[in-house]
């Protein structure tokens, strides 16, 4: 399985981003072999508006099947749920390494509305 | 960080002086102009600005006139009304945007024939970070005419939370625009706290049932200010009922006094 | 015949007040007048003019709608969209709210699979207050698109009236498709510092945008005269000044008109609307 999780750096010890569309960059963490690559997300922060909607597309293509961030808006709720992504909220203390074993020891909380409104 | 946001309806119901009061009594906490549109809370704070950044929001499309054909594609595909047909050199036709006029699509750019049609980013205003007596200051400014406010709004408060971060601060006090438009809704999305000023008018009454509406859409904590209450204090009092009935609670009220306008 | 837009840099500073009550005086003098309501987020003239709407139109935005049995998900629709408005995933998934109408994607599609269809974001709403002709927007609660349709209420302008347009406050995008196509653009305006600021603004605006105006300064009191040192200096004519009056207030909180002889608001706005009538709002300004 592959992860997206939404962060301010580009390692295992990077901060989380709470925000999902606007987040700085996206770490895509491979289960399987627990290799992990960093992407941009520069372009859809910077989006004047539908930056979830943009983000939800591009974890979609980077192959995620599940996301880790703080709160997704409603447009982008339903874009990962339409591609099928299940999405794992995370509290703000977490880096990404943190956010990764609590999502494989059973304790993060998954999303079943959006939480947050607006773009 | 916890953000407060006062917001009204409508324009001068004294949103921004109420924002002012609250800094004065606050203590430090990071202030947010995000009526961006006409901001005015810096003539209030006068802040010492100490860093400028232009602010991108959108594209134009710009015709070379010495590329166009006037074929008059582009004029026939623009749904905003924004593309002139008019004489150029020698009387040949070519085609203008008007910059006002144009939403940024970019189907005339995909369309036109001769590939005459530039699409730079537009900068449609700029944004700055600076200190008051009450603490730092995250405002900014659109040019004239300048579209893109939601973005806008976003980036300052995220400017903001960025500073209350470094500096330790874990209030932030945000002005928001009137309206319940685009830059609304992002000045409120995700806050802790919504506070409506409006006053005792039929007008003010008008207003902030939509924007009690749009608060209630966004699921947050409300309360109303009801400023100038003694122009009608009937009035008052049944805004006051009509807003706890809607699960808002009552801030306090002001007095309508000739010294404050001239504060 | 004229259109005249009511305009002003920030909110509440009278833009309302003055265009019903020029409304009405221009009604009295026997010319034929419309008044359009463009503060299509907060439109409150009705308040005043208590109007009997005959026609209520849906204002709409033409949105893509995808027909899932011909996309094939190559994502040309959603990389052509400024907007961001569509996701590719499986097929096209569109977000309506945030679609402009610009029709983008269905020139991209290559299988024809995006169709056009209305989405309503509010109603224009026409009828009459006596014999005053009166229009407004009313944009649907938390919708963001006002553009188009600010748009359609200036499509229902009466060419043979004179138009009195009250357009939204600020300097923002629904300013401008207010005011674009007007012939004259009043700007209302309080003597504060927050006032001379956004008017300042509005100026600069009107001016890009090649507008003809003139200031109303509403509140006006005798020991703040940084509007009108401004106004003489740019050159801008000052068209009227109604004195600060916390009975003018009352009428207002009451949603009454202030028409009586003798009146603030009558005795400050007449001169103008007497110029209106001989076809140069500045007629009076010496």
């Amino acid at each position: 399985m592959k992860i997206a999780i939404s962060t301010k750096g580009g390692s295992m010890e990077s901060e989380l981003d709470l925000s999902f569309g606007r987040a700085r960059t996206f770490l895509l963490f491979d289960t399987e072999n627990r290799a992990f690559t960093a992407h941009d997300n520069t372009e859809n922060w910077n989006a004047a508006q539908g930056a979830g909607i943009q983000a939800a597309q591009s974890v979609i293509q980077l192959g995620a099947t599940a996301v880790i961030t703080g709160q997704v808006g409603p447009k982008a709720f339903q874009a990962l749920k339409t591609g099928g992504v299940r999405i794992f909220l995370a509290q703000a203390l977490n880096n990404v390494a943190d956010a990764i074993d609590a999502l494989e020891n059973g304790s993060l909380a998954e999303a079943s509305s959006e939480t947050k409104q607006g773009d | 960080m916890k953000e407060l946001v006062i917001i009204s309806g409508k324009g001068g119901a004294g949103k921004t002086s109420v924002t002012a009061a609250f800094a004065a009594l606050a203590g430090k906490s990071v202030l947010v102009d995000c009526d961006v549109d006409a901001a005015d809370l810096h003539l209030l704070m006068r802040p010492d600005i100490h860093r400028r950044m232009p602010f991108c929001g959108g594209k134009e499309a710009i015709i070379r006139a010495e590329d166009c054909t006037g074929c008059g594609v582009c004029l026939e595909h623009c749904r905003f009304g924004a593309v002139r047909l008019e004489s150029g050199a020698e009387g040949r036709p070519v085609c203008r945007v008007e910059s006002v006029g144009c939403e940024g699509c970019g189907v005339c750019v995909a369309q036109c024939p001769s590939q005459a049609i530039d699409f730079p980013e537009r900068i449609s205003g700029e944004w700055y970070v600076s200190s008051t007596r009450f603490g730092p200051m995250v405002h900014a400014r659109l040019h004239p005419g300048g579209e893109n406010s939601g973005k806008l709004v976003a980036q300052v408060r995220e400017e903001a939370r960025a500073i209350g971060r470094k500096e330790g601060i874990d209030l932030a006090l945000i002005d928001g625009p009137p309206g319940i438009g685009c830059s609304v809704i992002a000045s409120i999305a995700g806050a802790s706290q919504v506070v409506i000023v409006t006053e005792p008018t039929l007008a003010g009454r008008h207003d902030l049932q939509r924007v009690l509406d749009l608060a209630r859409h966004f699921n947050l904590p409300t309360a109303v200010c009801i400023n100038k209450w003694d122009i009608n204090p009937a009035l008052a009092e049944q805004i006051e009922r009509e807003a706890q009935h809607h699960g808002a609670y009552l801030a306090g009220h002001i007095r309508y006094d000739r010294s404050i306008t001239d504060a | 015949m004229t259109t005249y837009a009511i305009a002003s840099g920030k909110g509440g500073t009278g833009k309302t007040t003055v265009s019903v009550h020029l409304a009405r005086l221009l009604v009295e003098q026997g010319a034929q007048v419309q008044y359009l309501d463009c503060d299509v987020e907060e439109p409150n003239g009705h308040i005043f003019l208590k109007p009997e709407i005959e026609r209520t139109e849906e204002a709409t935005v033409p949105v893509p709608v995808i027909d899932a049995t011909r996309c094939i998900a190559c994502g040309k629709c959603a990389e052509v969209c400024e907007f961001n408005a569509i996701a590719t995933l499986k097929t096209a998934l569109v977000f309506a709210e945030l679609c402009h109408g610009c029709g983008g994607c269905a020139l991209a599609c290559p299988v024809g699979a995006i169709q056009e269809q209305p989405r309503s974001i509010g109603v224009v709403e026409t009828g009459r207050s006596g014999a005053i002709g009166f229009v407004q927007g009313r944009l649907n609660v938390g919708e963001a698109m006002a553009g188009p349709l600010i748009r359609a209420v200036r499509r229902a302008i009466e060419p043979d009236s004179i138009s009195l347009i009250d357009a939204p406050p600020g300097t923002a995008c629904a300013v401008v498709a207010t005011v674009r196509e007007t012939d004259y653009v009043i700007l209302v305006t309080e003597p504060t510092p927050f006032g001379l600021n956004d008017l300042q603004l509005a100026v600069e605006l009107m001016r890009e945008l090649g507008r003809r105006c003139g200031v109303i300064i509403n509140r006006a009191v005798s020991d703040h005269t940084a509007v009108q040192a401004y106004c003489r200096e740019e050159g801008i004519p000052i068209l009227a000044e109604i004195k600060d009056s916390r009975k003018v207030a009352e009428y207002y909180s009451r949603g009454e008109m202030m028409m009586e002889p003798a009146s603030a608001l009558r005795t400050s706005l007449l001169p103008l609307a007497t110029s209106i009538l001989q076809g140069n709002p500045e007629a009076h300004c010496s």
